[in-house]
């Protein structure tokens, strides 16, 4: 177990991994097992997707989601770093925090769309703040484990060589959580995703996700499926930088800390 | 024959010229909660080290020698009782007393060199002169060639090694030691007990290393204390005399033997 493999291996997994499926799909679509309205062939679903781009400016689309995600992933990165690292670092920020921080976890962001309509309109803000709403908090409770797991043997390393607690906090904790930050950031921009279609769900005008509940509506699968490949290659792209961010920032960092 | 008997546990300070102590315990005692029930882990220690003295503290595990070294560093606070360091009472932790832990104690964040130069840099020292540090201490324990290498790509020893010269080229008053060499594998811990032996011949650093290691605590000290467990009390203050230069061979004498058998039946009683 957790040997490492070939390069032969290396690279037949992931084509199998993702070729399997394809082949389930183009099985099941070009034969007529499914009916096209519930699952189009794959030529279908590039074709229409190829559209989308010459005619319908799906690159408005794209980038009006991509900004909003972002806009959300960074207030929720900035918020939650600070906060996680305090409740991480001092008993009485953790007691200060934790309760409200549990409680709300729990509850359904979408619960709060009625809410945030009623606080932050319809237009932009309020979309930017269900995605930060919807990441926030698992962003804290994660960036917490990761200070909680920095041993005590290296804050304590540090008293012993003259730090106070500012300087155990910016240059001990900080770097010491940093790649468990960065993974963070990576699961969590996943969830921003997730969000960002319930945003779309308000009143937008524009949007991947607004496309996709459209086209829903006009029973045009395949439009639907390419907007959700789309979502799925931004993700991998994310997902990639962050990676790359973590190895240029942490290149420190022991295996194990560092996910793939 | 090699005499046995206990020392009186106070310094050994001229009577007309008091020596103050480069660190000095008094009457300390810590208790915890322990299942609602107070758990006494060290009762009514004092202990004395005077300048340049290498002394271990010996004691089988859970004796509370650990807590001890904790409390010394500032980082727990005793119950009952005073710490001193040059006869001024300390109170948290502080860069007079530098401290080796067994283990993780490096940021691995860091190259080696700019982990010695983590404590350097917050006394405020000027570039030049820590640089001249870093390489100083870097030679001293034989790592000139690692002070980029980051720690994950040092062998375990080596780490400890790092971890020393950072300890050390902070050049506090007494350096604390828990167990640094209870992580490594036999061989290299022999090797490390002569590297510490000198180290110490180098720089006549106070030193308070705490073991479970018999053996080590005598081929390296000048003075053992034995501590009883339930709860951690100096049984003995045992003087090792012993030449000051030893080699390992050492361990093969029969003055060596003799304390061996001498402490391992007072931790035994």
């Amino acid at each position: 177990m957790r040997r490492g493999i070939p390069t032969w291996l290396k690279i037949l997994m992931p084509i199998v991994g993702i070729g399997l499926p394809l082949l389930l799909w183009s099985f099941l679509s070009y034969n007529g097992l499914v009916k096209d309205i519930f699952l189009p062939t794959p030529d279908k679903v590039i074709t229409t997707g190829l559209e989308l781009f010459r005619e319908d400016d799906l690159i408005k689309d794209i980038l009006a989601s991509t900004g909003r995600v972002l806009g959300g992933f960074i207030a929720a990165a900035l918020v939650a770093i600070p906060i996680g690292l305090l409740m991480g670092t001092f008993h009485s920020m953790e007691g200060l925090f934790s309760p409200f921080v549990s409680a709300v976890r729990y509850m359904p962001v979408a619960a709060f769309v009625p809410l945030i309509i009623i606080w932050a309109g319809i237009e932009e803000p309020a979309k930017i703040l269900i995605v930060f709403m919807g990441i926030v908090l698992y962003n804290i409770t994660m960036i917490v484990d990761g200070v909680k797991a920095i041993p005590d043997e290296v804050l304590n390393a540090a008293y012993t060589l003259g730090a106070n607690r500012w300087v155990l906090l910016s240059k001990v904790i900080f770097p010491a959580a940093l790649p468990s930050i960065i993974n963070t950031l990576r699961v969590n921009i996943a969830g921003a995703w997730n969000f960002l279609v319930l945003a779309e769900l308000l009143a937008a005008s524009e949007g991947l996700g607004f496309r996709i509940l459209r086209s829903q509506r006009y029973l045009q699968t395949d439009r639907v499926l390419f907007c959700i490949l789309i979502i799925g290659v931004i993700g991998l792209t994310t997902d990639y930088a962050l990676k790359r961010l973590g190895m240029v920032l942490t290149p420190w960092a022991e295996q194990g800390e560092r996910q793939s | 024959m090699v005499d046995l008997s206990p020392l009186p546990l106070q310094s050994n300070g001229s009577p007309s010229q008091q020596i103050v102590p480069k660190l000095s315990v008094h009457g300390l005692s810590k208790t915890f909660q322990y299942q609602s029930q107070p758990l006494t882990v060290l009762d009514n220690v004092d202990i004395e080290l005077q300048a340049n003295e290498f002394i271990c503290l010996v004691g089988s595990s859970g004796c509370g020698k650990s807590t001890l070294l904790k409390i010394i560093a500032g980082l727990m606070s005793p119950s009952e009782g005073e710490v001193r360091v040059e006869g001024e009472a300390v109170e948290g932790p502080g860069s007079d007393r530098g401290m080796v832990f067994q283990s993780y104690s490096l940021f691995p964040w860091l190259t080696v060199a700019k982990n010695v130069e983590f404590g350097l840099k917050l006394q405020g020292m000027a570039k030049k002169e820590r640089q001249e540090r870093i390489a100083y201490y870097l030679d001293v324990v034989g790592l000139s060639r690692f002070a980029n290498a980051l720690p994950k790509q040092l062998s375990g020893g080596m780490k400890q090694r790092a971890a020393i010269a950072r300890a050390l080229a902070n050049e506090p008053e007494v350096m604390l030691m828990d167990e640094p060499f209870g992580a490594l594998d036999a061989q290299t811990k022999e090797q490390l007990q002569q590297f510490m032996q000198e180290i110490w011949e180098r720089t006549h650093m106070t030193i308070l290393m705490v073991t479970h290691d018999v053996e080590e605590a005598i081929f390296l000290s000048h003075r053992v204390y034995i501590m009883d467990a339930h709860p951690g009390r100096i049984r003995e203050n045992l003087q090792i005399p012993l030449p000051e230069h030893r080699e390992l061979e050492i361990k093969l004498t029969p003055e060596f033997l003799n304390l061996k058998r001498h402490i391992t039946n007072q931790l035994g009683h």
